[in-house]
C-alpha cells in the first residue's frame, strides 16, 4: 500500500503517523507538502493529528483552504482511501468530505488518555480486520474533540452504519459517562456514503506497538494495507 | 533624548556604584538604549550576579559531557554518535502575574534552548510549586500554569511526560514554574552561540518584535509587592504554532552547513542575544536596528534591544549563504532579516537607518557585570527531639495522606498534556521517572525532577543533597544509568544574608551529591527574589535528571505485575524519625526537627546493586521510597499494578515510625525469587528487610488493619479534581 501523509504548517503527529504505516507493512509514506496542488499516485491519503496554522481560527479552518486540499478532495472523489485523524479530522469536515464538526470539549481542557472505543462497524476498509467484540483501547489527545450534527444527519450516520466508533466504557457500553468529550452520540468516528473516507478523533497511530499504549490501533492499518494493496 | 537621571537609572534597577563601573567603560554618559542595555545585562536574571560565584563550585564534568553550563542548554554522550541536550529554566514571576502567558512561554523559552543547540526537543518535564489550596489564588493559577504548559507542549507535539507538584502556604505570593526539555541531537551537529568570522551577516529569525516583556528580566531581579498585578504588561504572550515553524525550520537549515552560531532571544531579547555571541567570540558586531522585523510602527531602538518577545532567533552565517536559508524561512513562512554583520572591533554596534544609536565595547559590558559575594550566615539545622512512633493503625493515615494536597494523584494535571505524541513515550506520568525512547534504536532516556523544599528549610545542605539523590534514584528504579543533572535554584531576595545562606547550603549540598555519584551540572538557571512583601518562598533547587537505558527492554517500573512476589525494602540508614515526613505535616501537624540524613556512599551502594538486580532479571518492580515512606511506596505500586500486599507477621506490630519515615537511599523491590536479592544485597551491604507478599486487593499492614485498593484509589484520585472543580 502506498500512502501519502499531508503536512501543514503546525501538523506534528507525522511521525507517529508514519511508524504506523510501516508497522501495518505499507510503504514508506511520502510527506507532502501542503503547497503541493498535486499528489502522488498512492492508495491512501492521510490528514495527521496537529494544530494546523496553529488553530487559532477554528480547527483545520486555514488548512481546508490549503492548494494540497483541492488535490486530496479530487482523489477522493475519484474514490481514494483518505484517513483523517484528529486535526485531519476537523480538516475533512471542513472541505465537506465528511459531515458534522467537532467543537471545544465538554469539560473545556485538553484531554489525554488512553479511552475504550466501540467499533460500530467492522466492515470498512479501514476496519475489517479489527475485532468488533471487544473495545478498541486507543488514545485520544484533543481539545476539541466534541463530534457535533444537526440530529437528522446524526440519524442518517447511525442508519447507514456511518458511525465507525464511540467512546465506550472498558466493557464496550456506550454510556455517558465514557463520553470524555461531549460527542453527540458518543461518536468518535465517521465515514462518509462511500465507505472510502474515514474522519476519527483517537489517535490509533499511538497504539500500534506493544512498549507504546498497546498494540490495539495495529489492525485499523493493517486493514488498510490487506485492502488497499 | 531622556537625560539620564538617578531616579531613571535606579529604575534600570542599577546601583550606584554600578552606575560608575558603566561611567568607567563608556569614559561618558550613556543614553538612554546604553543604559538599558547595561541594565538588562547586570540583571541578577541575566548576570547571575549573586549566585555565580556559588556555581561555579559545582562539579561539571564527567567523561560522557559533551557541553557543560555556560551554553543554551547541556549535553551529553549517549553513544552511537548521539547526544542528549537538556536544560531546566524557571518562568516563576510571569506566571504568578499571567498564569497561561507565564507558564507557556517558559515552556516556548526553554525548548528553544534546547533545539537551538540543534537537539529536536523529545520530551518536556515540569516542576511546579503553588501556594496553600486555601488561598483565594491558588486554583486560578493551578489550572492557567496547567492549560498554558499543555497549550504550548502540546502545540509544538512534544510530549510532556513527567513532573511534580507541591503546595505549600510559603509559594501564596510566589508560584513556582520550572520546565525542562529533553532533546535529542547528533554529537557531529551541535550547534553553539559563538560568533566568528569578520563580516558575517547577522540574521534575525522567527517572529517580528512587539513591545510585549520590556523589563521582563529586570522584573525577574526584584521583590514583588501587592503591585505585581500592574506587572502583567511585562509578561510576554507565547505562539507555540510560530515556534514549531521556527524549530523545523532551524532543524532544516541545521542540516546544511550554513550555519556559524546561533543563539535563542529569551531574557533580555536581542541584546542579551547579541552581546553573549560577540563575547564568546571575541569579536564586534553591528547591528541595523531599523532592518529588524517590527509588529507596530514607531518602536525605539530602546525597545527593540529590550523586548523579550518570543520565538525569535539571531544566528550568523557563513557568507553568501542568505538566500538558502532565506528560502528555508520563507517556506515555513517565518520572517528572516539580515540585520546586521560581525565586525572586528570589539563593540555591540546599534545603528538606525545609518545614524548610530549605541556604542559599547562587549568585553567590558559582559566581564565588568557585577559579581557579589553576598553576605550569608548558615542554616542552623533544627535542635528539635527526634518524633517517637505515634500508635495507631496504619491504613486511616496512609489513606489520610495518599489523599493529601502533596501526594494526591496529579492524573487532573497530567492528562491535560499529550505525553504520547511522537509515539515513543515508554514510560507515561505516575512512575518514579518518564522513560522515553530513542527513536530506531533500542535505547531509552529516563529523566525526572525533584526536589523536597521542606527539607531544605530545615537544612539546606541535606536538602540540596536529598535533591539530588532522589532525582538519581529515581532514573535508577526504571534501570537507567544516570548521566548528568540540570538545576534549577529557586530562592529568596540574596541581599538577605539568611536567604543567601540557604542558598549557598543547597549548593554545597548539591555538589557533595553530584561528586559522589558522579551525576555532574551540565546547565541550570536562578531565580532570585521570590518574596512578596518580604515573605520568601521555601528553598527550591530544583534538579533534573536524565538516565540512559542502554536496552529499553529491560526497563523496570513500579507497578506489582501480579500475584505471590515478594516485597523487599532495600538500603536505609536504619532511623525511624518522622521529623520533617510528610505524615508528620499531614498527620501530626508537625514541620519541626532535622531533614533526613543522606549517606551518599550508601545511596550509591543501594543505586548500584538496584541496577544489578533490574540488569540480571531479580526483580520485576522497582520503586524509591520517598514522600510517605514506605507506606507511600506500598501503596503508589499497588494502584499502578492493580494487585494488593500483605504484611510479613513478623511487621505486623510495626507501627507509624517504621512505615512512614523518610530515610533516604531506599527502594521497593518486588521478586518472584527473593534469595537471590537477599543475598546480593547481603554480599553488598545493603539493608534489606522482607515487608510481605503481593496478592489481593487490599494492603494488610496487620490484623484489623487493611485498606482495599478501590478505597484508596478512591482517595488518592478525588482530591486533585474535587479541588479543581471546587
Amino acid at each position: 500500500m502506498k500512502s501519502a501523509i499531508i503536512l501543514f504548517p503546525g501538523t506534528n503527529r507525522e511521525k507517529d503517523m508514519a511508524d504506523a504505516l510501516r508497522r501495518a507493512g505499507g510503504a514508506e509514506p511520502a510527506m507532502v507538502w501542503h503547497r503541493e496542488t498535486t499528489l502522488p499516485p498512492v492508495d491512501l491519503i492521510v490528514a495527521p493529528g496537529g494544530f494546523s496554522y496553529g488553530d487559532y481560527l477554528r480547527c483545520g479552518a486555514m488548512a481546508g483552504n490549503s492548494p494540497i486540499m483541492r488535490a486530496v478532495a479530487e482523489r477522493a472523489k475519484a474514490g481514494v482511501h483518505v484517513l483523517g485523524v484528529c486535526n485531519g479530522f476537523q480538516i475533512l469536515t471542513e472541505v465537506g468530505l465528511l459531515p458534522g464538526a467537532l467543537m471545544r470539549n465538554a469539560g473545556l481542557k485538553f484531554i489525554c488518555k488512553t479511552t475504550p472505543l466501540r467499533i460500530e462497524n467492522s466492515d470498512t476498509a479501514f476496519t475489517h480486520l479489527c475485532p468488533p467484540d471487544r473495545p478498541m483501547m486507543t488514545p485520544v489527545a484533543h481539545n476539541e474533540g466534541a463530534y457535533v450534527a444537526d440530529p437528522e444527519t446524526l440519524d442518517r450516520l447511525e442508519g447507514e452504519g456511518r458511525v465507525v466508533f464511540r467512546y465506550a466504557d472498558e466493557n464496550g457500553a456506550v454510556t455517558e459517562a465514557a463520553n470524555i468529550n461531549g460527542s453527540q452520540r458518543n461518536i468518535a468516528g465517521v465515514i462518509n456514503d462511500a465507505g472510502t473516507v474515514l474522519g476519527m478523533m483517537p489517535h490509533p497511530e499511538n497504539a500500534t506497538a506493544p512498549h507504546l499504549a498497546g498494540v490495539d490501533g495495529l489492525p485499523l492499518f493493517r486493514s488498510l494495507v490487506e485492502r488497499l494493496s | 533624548m531622556s537625560a539620564i537621571t538617578p531616579d531613571l537609572i535606579a529604575e534600570h534597577g542599577l546601583s550606584p556604584d554600578e552606575y560608575q563601573t558603566v561611567l568607567d567603560i563608556l569614559g561618558r554618559e550613556p543614553n538612554i538604549t546604553e543604559l538599558g542595555v547595561f541594565s538588562v545585562m547586570w540583571s541578577e536574571h541575566c548576570s547571575y550576579k549573586s549566585s555565580r560565584i556559588w556555581l561555579k563550585t559545582l562539579p561539571t564534568e564527567g567523561p560522557q559531557v559533551i557541553q557543560g553550563p555556560g551554553e543554551n542548554a547541556g549535553v551529553v554522550d549517549i553513544g552511537d554518535g548521539q547526544a542528549v541536550v537538556f536544560k531546566i529554566e524557571s518562568h516563576n514571576h510571569p506566571s504568578f502575574i499571567e498564569p497561561y502567558q507565564g507558564a507557556a512561554t517558559g515552556v516556548g523559552g526553554i525548548m528553544r534552548d534546547v533545539f537551538t543547540m540543534g537537539a529536536r526537543p523529545i520530551a518536556n518535564l515540569n516542576a511546579l510549586r503553588f501556594g496553600d489550596p486555601a488561598h483565594p489564588k491558588t486554583r486560578h493559577l493551578v489550572g492557567g500554569v496547567v492549560a498554558g504548559i499543555g497549550g504550548y507542549g502540546n502545540c509544538m507535539g512534544v510530549p510532556t511526560v513527567g513532573g511534580e507538584v507541591n503546595f505549600h502556604p510559603a509559594y501564596n505570593g510566589n508560584c513556582l514554574v520550572n520546565a525542562m526539555t529533553v532533546g535529542l541531537a547528533t554529537t557531529d551537529k551541535i550547534f553553539y552561540s559563538k560568533a566568528s568570522g569578520i563580516g558575517n551577516p547577522v540574521v534575525y529569525v522567527g517572529s517580528k518584535t512587539g513591545r510585549d516583556g520590556i523589563h521582563g528580566a529586570t522584573m525577574a531581579s526584584a521583590e514583588f509587592s501587592e503591585e505585581a498585578e500592574a506587572k502583567r504588561p511585562t509578561v510576554q504572550v507565547g505562539d507555540p504554532f510560530t515556534e514549531k515553524l521556527l524549530l523545523e525550520a532551524c532543524l532544516e537549515l541545521m542540516a546544511t552547513d550554513a550555519i556559524v552560531s546561533i543563539q535563542d532571544m529569551g531574557a533580555a531579547g536581542l541584546t542579551s542575544s547579541s552581546v553573549e555571541m560577540a563575547d564568546k567570540g571575541g569579536v564586534g558586531i553591528r547591528l541595523h536596528l531599523d532592518r529588524v522585523p517590527m509588529r507596530e510602527d514607531g518602536m525605539t531602538p530602546y525597545e527593540l534591544m529590550l523586548s523579550e518577545s518570543q520565538e525569535r532567533m539571531l544566528m550568523v552565517l557563513k557568507p553568501g549563504r542568505e538566500d538558502e536559508a532565506r528560502g528555508i524561512f520563507e517556506k515555513w513562512e517565518l520572517d528572516f532579516a539580515v540585520i546586521g554583520e560581525i565586525t572586528d572591533t570589539g563593540l555591540l554596534e546599534l545603528t538606525w537607518a545609518g545614524e548610530p544609536e549605541a556604542s559599547i565595547p562587549v568585553a567590558p559590558l559582559v566581564e565588568a557585570s557585577p559579581v557579589y559575594e553576598r553576605p550569608w550566615v548558615p542554616t542552623e539545622p533544627p535542635d528539635a527531639p527526634a518524633i517517637a512512633s505515634p500508635d495507631g493503625p496504619i491504613a486511616p493515615a496512609l489513606r489520610r495522606l495518599m489523599g493529601s494536597p502533596d501526594m494526591a494523584s496529579r492524573r487532573w494535571i497530567w492528562e491535560q498534556y499529550d505525553y504520547y505524541i511522537r509515539g515513543e513515550t515508554l514510560q507515561v506520568p505516575g512512575g518514579d521517572a518518564a522513560v522515553v525512547r530513542v527513536p530506531d534504536s533500542n535505547k531509552a532516556l529516563a529523566m525526572s525532577v525533584d526536589c523536597t523544599p521542606r527539607y531544605c528549610l530545615a537544612d539546606p545542605e541535606r536538602g540540596g543533597m536529598q535533591a539530588v539523590a532522589e532525582c538519581w534514584r529515581n532514573l535508577v528504579a526504571t534501570g537507567a544509568r544516570p548521566l548528568a543533572l540540570t538545576n534549577n535554584m529557586n530562592f529568596g531576595n540574596p541581599e538577605k544574608p539568611a536567604i543567601m545562606g540557604q542558598f549557598v547550603g543547597a549548593i554545597q549540598g548539591m555538589r557533595a551529591a553530584a561528586l559522589a555519584l558522579e551525576f555532574p551540572v551540565v546547565s541550570g538557571n536562578v531565580s532570585l527574589y521570590n518574596e512578596t512583601d518580604g515573605a520568601a518562598i521555601l528553598p527550591t533547587p530544583v534538579i533534573g535528571g536524565v538516565g540512559l537505558l542502554s536496552d529499553s527492554t529491560k526497563m523496570m517500573s513500579l507497578a506489582f505485575k501480579g500475584d505471590g512476589r515478594a516485597v523487599i525494602a532495600l538500603g536505609g540508614d536504619g532511623s525511624t524519625d518522622l521529623s520533617e515526613s510528610l505524615y508528620a505535616r499531614e498527620i501530626l501537624g508537625s514541620e519541626s526537627g532535622p531533614a533526613p540524613a543522606v549517606d551518599l556512599a550508601q545511596e550509591r551502594a543501594a543505586g548500584e546493586l538496584v541496577l544489578a538486580l533490574i540488569e540480571g532479571g531479580l526483580i520485576d518492580a522497582c520503586h524509591d521510597v520517598s514522600d510517605g515512606g514506605i507506606a507511600a511506596a506500598l501503596a503508589e505500586m499497588a494502584l499502578a499494578g492493580d494487585v494488593g500486599w500483605r504484611a510479613d507477621p513478623a511487621l505486623q506490630s510495626e507501627g507509624a515510625s517504621f512505615y512512614f519515615n523518610e530515610a533516604q537511599g531506599r527502594y521497593l523491590v518486588a521478586t518472584a525469587d527473593p534469595g537471590p536479592v537477599l543475598e546480593r544485597a547481603q554480599q553488598a551491604g545493603i539493608a534489606a528487610i522482607r515487608l510481605g507478599e503481593t496478592g489481593g486487593n487490599a494492603l494488610h499492614f496487620g490484623p484489623n488493619d487493611a485498606i482495599s485498593l478501590e478505597s484508596l484509589r478512591g482517595t488518592h484520585e478525588a482530591w486533585l479534581p474535587d479541588y479543581m472543580a471546587g
